[in-house]
């Protein structure tokens, strides 16, 4: 845990420094280009491994009850049978995050009152649902609000977005939900990891390097907002300089707009080689895309070698002689065989 | 590979999407500089202009809740230079063109700011 923490600042810190020292266009103009490309070849490079695993078999799973026989009640959503039941638990999957809203929380009560004596209690538990689709909601918004320095015009579903976040008209620059509820979201996220001591046994450095390098770009992007600011028109110019790969100077832009940049560039890097390649794992998962058919149709593993039969008709054909001689019944006796 | 038809389609959509910054900006126009035009007759702001580049509009909250909440309609320079809060007397009486002004970086980086729900927009920019 510290590790990473201690990792997120060494990045940050470095990227601050190195923008001071005006070493900005390494961060800013090479780092960014190298970023996009590990990304997009890196993911792309991902599903095409993926791609590659052959998935024979349908995988059931106990998420519901599967389509049997009819008085049974199918549980569609949880265990469709055809691939329109797919498509609707894989948008409920993406969208609603349904297999987190499922989760439940299991424990020991010890003085129960009716089993007089411990007993094991299950109950729903939606905490991990909610903030992690507050988050991942927050972080598409806030994503498709940074638009505004790519494109020129802004346009106006652009501009709704902004109007609609930042609707409370707080402060001036006024106060974007997205942002604040951003970080709300990710502390709660790492502090089930730091508090939940079973979580916080499984924890590694990669799952905290992620939450903590998501803390420092929202830190450093609400810090830019309404604090250490730096002029917006600067940086748009900057930033559509490299998406028009001309890049322009980096004089006179805040030092900690590159440490943001370089945040968010080792993000890119990482992203392929982490599970943050849920994003695009969630398309690729057998338990979630494959319809649970197995009592319907027939799965035949494709790599199996061929068979060799040897039906009854031939071992009677083989053996009938001696079959006969030891008195055993046979569909042909050996004098009919022989016409 | 597996499901290549949909695998494809798949790693297609993905790279639209996440390069879309780059294809985006592309189709539009480029963004070179703001192409903001400063009042003429005046060389001084309030404050320098690093400061009111990047915090001019915490600067007018300031103002608004000093003028309106604190009734104080004196506001003190960092170099000492007293000056009358107003948004209509102060600001706007060098900041005449507001296209030619607030609006070049508002309307590029897409910023609205609420200040003429209350205040007149200035119509008139004398050359």
């Amino acid at each position: 845990m510290l590790h990473s923490l201690l990792l997120v600042l060494l990045i940050g810190a470095i990227a601050w420094g190195g923008a001071t020292i005006g070493l900005a266009s390494l961060f800013g103009v090479v780092l960014p280009y190298v970023a996009v490309v590990v990304f997009v070849a890196g993911v792309v490079w991902r599903m095409v491994y993926w791609a590659k695993s052959p998935v024979p078999f349908r995988i059931p799973t106990t998420g519901g009850q599967e389509a049997s026989l009819d008085f049974i009640k199918q549980a569609k959503y949880d265990c469709p049978n055809t691939t329109w039941g797919v498509i609707q638990r894989m948008l409920l999957e993406v969208f609603c995050f349904r297999s987190l809203f499922r989760n439940t929380l299991g424990e020991v009560r010890v003085d129960d009152p009716v089993n007089k004596g411990p007993r094991t209690i299950y109950y729903s538990s939606k905490w991990l649902w909610f903030f992690a689709l507050m988050f991942h909601y927050c972080f598409l918004l806030v994503f498709l609000r940074h638009f505004r320095f790519f494109m020129e015009p802004v346009p106006s579903c652009i501009n709704f977005l902004e109007s609609l976040d930042g609707i409370m008209q707080i402060g001036s620059p006024r106060f974007f939900w997205t942002g604040g509820l951003l970080l709300v979201a990710l502390l709660f996220l790492l502090a089930r990891r730091l508090f939940n001591q079973r979580l916080r046994y499984i924890s590694l450095i990669n799952d905290y390097f992620p939450l903590f390098l998501l803390l420092a770009i929202v830190g450093t992007g609400i810090c830019l907002r309404y604090f250490d600011k730096t002029e917006i028109a600067q940086v748009k110019v900057f930033i559509m300089g490299l998406t028009h790969f001309s890049p322009v100077g980096t004089a006179g832009i805040n030092a900690l707009f590159f440490t943001h940049l370089t945040l968010v560039c080792v993000l890119l890097i990482y992203f392929p080689f982490s599970k943050l390649m849920h994003m695009p794992g969630v398309f690729f998962s057998p338990t979630r895309n494959l319809p649970n058919n197995s009592r319907a149709v027939r799965h035949v593993n494709p790599w199996n070698p061929p068979k060799q039969y040897f039906t009854y008709a031939e071992y009677e054909d083989t053996y009938r002689d001696a079959m006969a001689d030891a008195g055993l019944p046979l569909e042909k006796q050996p004098e009919k065989a022989a016409e | 590979m597996y499901n290549a038809k949909a695998v494809t389609i798949g790693i297609i959509i993905f790279v639209i999407l996440f390069t879309s910054p780059f294809w985006a900006s592309l189709l539009g126009k480029s963004y070179k500089e703001t192409g903001i035009s400063l009042p003429k007759n005046e060389k001084e702001c309030v404050e320098t202009t690093d400061f009111m580049r990047n915090k001019h509009m915490q600067l007018l909250n300031e103002w608004r809740d000093e003028a309106l909440r604190n009734e104080n309609r004196v506001y003190v320079a960092s170099n000492g230079k007293k000056w009358a809060i107003s948004l209509q007397n102060t600001c706007l009486k060098c900041h005449t063109d507001y296209k030619e002004f607030c609006d070049k970086c508002h309307v590029a980086n897409s910023v609205d700011p609420y200040c003429w729900t209350c205040h007149l927009i200035p119509q008139g920019s004398t050359k």
